[in-house]
């Protein structure tokens, strides 16, 4: 068996998560005062009124946790010249051809962009969801701003799930992925493979 | 009023499917003529006893509106404006116009167009719009949906409430409190159609008295309205606290109009999309001789070090 390669740490992957429970929780919660198609969601957390109750306690701690979460990656996360290379030539890699793809770092363009758009859109839902708040900050805003902060809330979270639809299926296309969140390590061929300059790294031979 | 048993329901906050609608019945509505209106607040007092409500004993506010606004326990509040009225010859004339603040019972309500719980916010057949408190979750959505103001939310029980048209009296074939007990006629009830038809009386009526723009207020923005106002200056429903062109707001509208079924297939879509990508394209997968080739890379790279030290 080769060496494996240490991808998260014990904390890295708790927080992750911690962040991914929340985030079923608040967007099912959200999904269900979104659509009466969702509706039946109520019935997993006690019923529409204490769907209602939990829905920002959720979200509000899946922000927390993210923020802990963004302060551990955010550096791997920076836009680099290669990642718009890498863009402009991923519709080659969805139809399966890995090896068109430059070589990248720890994470590559659509990692990035995924990230990206989580903060983005935690931290509008995070602005927004206050304004809208019932019982306790609702009040202190004028309906007008309610009714953009509730529009925009509810795009913030629709672009959220497609992210975390899309940052799922990636996880569950590229095999071992998942295993590198759970257990943490990935082995070496998959380093190599999937992101060649962060094995050039942790191996120091660049 | 509770439940969904009157089978006359048009329409049903947050479903998708048919309401039931067995029985039909005639539209009602209320005309509240602003012109013969003494302020006397029966209507106010009929509205709390018939509804067995007793709002917060409040401060004195400087003037008559008491309360200052609509509450959950104040379905209904009058409003005095007093108004400077510019006369033909320029000169002014004070104008004391008193107005019955509660819901409008709009054909298209904003609050049940943005209510997320099923069957929380219902439209009868005769056209009264009713919050069904056990079905309430207490979001506040209709506050944000209504183009009136009038929801109010309670901070004791999380629930929302608003005038009811006295659905339990109408139900039973009486009107609601406040015309019962409105002293002067100024509140009538009885079909939408016969309350136009003397509404308009009223505002020939009004012209012969001078006033140049009388006219009945049931904004086609929203549908017309079944609580409906004889109002002397009707080119400017705004002096009496009144929007002049009421609509639900195009963010409630696109909100729960169009982007709640995009989004909804949006999202279904990419899981789907997902699940086919995967069956076409399969996996990215690492082969089992680049497991090898690594193993072998490392070797070589591992005599590499031994041969510098």
């Amino acid at each position: 068996m080769a060496r494996l390669i240490r991808r998260y740490s014990d904390g890295t992957r708790i927080n992750h998560w911690m962040v991914a429970l929340l985030f079923l929780c608040a967007g099912l919660t959200g999904l269900a005062i979104f659509h009466p198609v969702f509706w039946f969601f109520t019935a997993l957390f006690g019923g529409g009124t204490w769907t209602k109750i939990l829905h920002p306690f959720f979200g509000l701690l899946m922000v927390l946790g993210f923020v802990f979460l963004f302060f551990q990656v955010w550096r791997d996360n920076l836009w680099q010249p290669r990642d718009s290379e890498w863009m402009r030539r991923s519709p080659r890699l969805l139809r399966g051809d890995e090896d068109a793809m430059p070589p990248i770092g720890k994470y590559n363009a659509g990692q990035k962009g995924v990230f990206w758009l989580f903060a983005v859109c935690l931290l509008v839902l995070f602005v927004t969801g206050f304004v809208f708040w019932q019982p306790y900050f609702a009040n202190a805003f004028p309906i007008l701003l309610r009714r953009i902060a509730v529009l925009l809330h509810a795009i913030a979270a629709f672009l959220l799930i497609l992210g975390v639809i899309i940052h799922v299926y990636a996880a569950i296309w590229v095999k071992g992925s998942v295993r590198a969140m759970t257990r943490g390590w990935v082995t070496p061929a998959w380093a190599r493979r999937h992101h060649p300059l962060w094995y050039r790294q942790v191996n120091g031979d660049q | 009023m509770s439940s969904l048993q009157s089978l006359d329901i048009a329409a049903r906050s947050a479903t998708t499917t048919a309401t039931p609608q067995a029985r039909h019945t005639p539209e009602v509505a209320k005309l509240i003529d602003v012109s013969s209106c003494i302020g006397c607040k029966a209507c106010q007092v009929a509205c709390m006893q018939w509804n067995d409500l007793r709002d917060e004993v409040g401060v004195n506010v400087g003037y008559l509106d008491n309360p200052p606004d609509l509450t959950p326990k104040s379905w209904t509040v009058m409003q005095f404006h007093e108004v400077e009225m510019k006369q033909p010859d320029q000169s002014t004339r004070l104008e004391w116009l008193i107005r019955k603040d509660g819901c409008m019972h709009c054909a298209d309500p904003g609050c049940l167009k943005a209510c997320p719980s099923p069957g929380a916010i219902v439209r009868y057949s005769n056209g009264i719009v009713d919050f069904i408190s056990e079905n309430c979750i207490g979001c506040g959505n209709c506050v944000t949906g209504c183009p009136f103001d009038i929801p109010r939310l309670s901070r004791t029980d999380n629930k929302a409430y608003k005038c009811s048209l006295c659905s339990d009296r109408v139900a039973v074939n009486l009107e609601p409190a406040c015309a019962k007990a409105c002293p002067t006629g100024a509140i009538r009830f009885g079909t939408k159609e016969d309350m136009l038809e003397f509404g308009a009386e009223r505002v020939a009526e009004l012209k012969q008295r001078g006033f140049v723009q009388p006219a009945i207020y049931n904004p086609e923005g929203v549908g017309g309205t079944h609580v409906m106002y004889v109002l002397q200056h009707g080119d400017q429903p705004e002096i009496v606290g009144l929007p002049a062109h009421p609509t639900i707001s195009p963010l409630v509208g696109l909100w729960k109009g169009l982007a709640k079924p995009l989004a909804a297939v949006a999202m279904v879509g990419a899981v789907l999309a997902g699940f086919f990508h995967y069956m076409k394209v399969g996996p990215l997968e690492v082969e089992e001789d680049e497991e090898d080739e690594s193993r072998e890379d490392r070797r070589k790279r591992e005599n590499q070090s031994m041969e510098v030290k």
